[in-house]
């Protein structure tokens, strides 16, 4: 395989969201973000949430995703997100529904309860920023 | 010798009765095609995720993992899959006769039924035997993250002990006119499946192996819970499809059979009728 570009393969339990050649990605690992260059080492990594783009010879792509985890292995790049949703698909007044209720409860929320809702918070957000990408 | 007018009234009967045999194969029909659509569609995310599981697994030295401990199966779990309607063949007939089986058949000391559909829930009412969970509805209305839920709490009560092995029986999807009885074992997670993905090279980790492995073998067991309940989903559509087939055929045949007792029924009468007339008219052109 040519070790000039990426095979990347976003690949959800219902559906496969994006299968493309790119250049460069970019992974929201659990422990921090992760470029991913052709060549890379083979990897396996736990996925947070987060955004994930990719950059093809015309643009920049993004993608909001949830979990999951992902693997690099001889230029190809499989990414298996619990959800993922391409900026189309985002339907920003949810979101932004979605954010103020989930800020709302962080003000009360304790404890396990507190984890949850940031979640909700940080996946708000990610759906917010990657809408706005479009 | 039924009269006209009854077996008017029933002609009419059996073709209403036609029409909703007809429509309901229809229904199945749609439904089976988006029962096959999901299963499709699962199909790359099961392949990738089997593909990383085994790579993983082959780099990692020790598998100790609670998903993977094999216990002696004294107490076991048993899940049964059936569908939420009946008029779908022999399709939870056979589930259910070959879990009573099972239960009877002494493979286990103790077994503990978890339901899925209402078919499976309703038949083990009246009878006796420990059900620790029910899912009425399950099968109605699939989304993943019900078929994941239902995954996380069996994985829960086989690690913390309480059950030495999980099964599943299910009508699998074989093609529209086979469905097969199929029992898997869903806990503990065999071996043989993850094992024997060589993959060259030196991996690197984030976190670390063993939490990588703690994070995707649930995953794995959520994604067997679903692909078994959209193969039991499609399968359920499959036979009642051809339930209703068969039924909507049969209801084509009583029509014929109906129609032509009518017919020689009028004919006689029209006969008879005519018999009399001549008769009469035969007896005043004598007197």
């Amino acid at each position: 395989m040519s070790a000039d570009r990426l095979h990347l393969k976003v690949v959800t339990p219902v559906r496969v969201v994006v299968e493309a050649e790119a250049d460069e990605v970019t992974l929201p690992g659990a422990l921090g973000t992760l470029g991913i260059l052709p060549g890379h080492a083979p990897l396996l990594v736990t996925l947070g949430i987060g955004e994930l783009s990719y950059r093809t010879a015309t643009r920049e792509h993004y993608l909001a995703i949830q979990y999951g985890f992902a693997e690099v292995a001889a230029d190809v790049v499989t990414v298996l997100p619990d959800v993922a949703e391409l900026p189309a698909e985002i339907d920003v007044e949810a979101a932004r529904e979605e954010k103020r209720a989930a800020e709302a409860a962080l003000r009360s929320a304790a404890g396990e309860e507190f984890e949850h809702q940031r979640a909700h918070l940080e996946a708000a957000v990610t759906r917010i920023t990657v809408a706005a990408r479009r | 010798m039924p009269s006209k007018q009854d077996l008017r009234r029933r002609i009419r009967s059996v073709r209403s009765t036609e029409q909703i045999t007809k429509a309901m194969k229809m229904v199945a029909a749609a439904k089976l095609r988006r029962a096959q659509t999901r299963i499709m569609e699962a199909r790359p995310y099961a392949a990738a995720l089997e593909a990383v599981l085994r790579s993983l697994a082959s780099r990692v030295a020790s598998h100790h993992h609670e998903l993977l401990v094999e216990r002696p199966e004294h107490a076991v779990t048993l899940v049964v899959v059936t569908a939420d309607k009946g008029l779908c063949g022999a399709f939870n007939a056979n589930v259910l006769r070959e879990a009573t089986a099972l239960l009877e058949g002494g493979r286990w000391e103790k077994v503990e039924l978890v339901l899925v559909g209402r078919r499976a829930i309703e038949f083990f009412r009246r009878r006796t035997y420990a059900t620790h969970a029910t899912y009425p509805e399950l099968m109605n209305a699939l989304t993943p993250d019900a078929a994941f839920a239902l995954a996380r709490s069996l994985a829960a009560r086989f690690a913390a002990g309480e059950t030495d092995a999980i099964y599943i029986l299910y009508n699998h999807f074989r093609s529209i006119m086979r469905q097969e009885m199929t029992l898997e074992r869903l806990l503990p997670i065999e071996r043989a499946k993850i094992a024997g993905g060589e993959r060259p090279g030196a991996y690197i980790f984030e976190p670390s192996p063993q939490a990588l492995l703690g994070h995707i073998l649930p995953r794995h067991v959520q994604f067997q819970v679903l692909r078994t309940l959209l193969d039991s989903q499609a399968a359920e559509q499959a036979s009642r499809m051809t339930a209703m087939d068969a039924a909507s055929k049969n209801a084509a045949d009583m029509i014929d059979q109906l129609t032509l007792t009518y017919n020689r029924t009028r004919q006689a009468g029209i006969t008879r009728e005519l018999i009399e007339i001549v008769s009469g008219a035969q007896a005043l052109a004598e007197r």
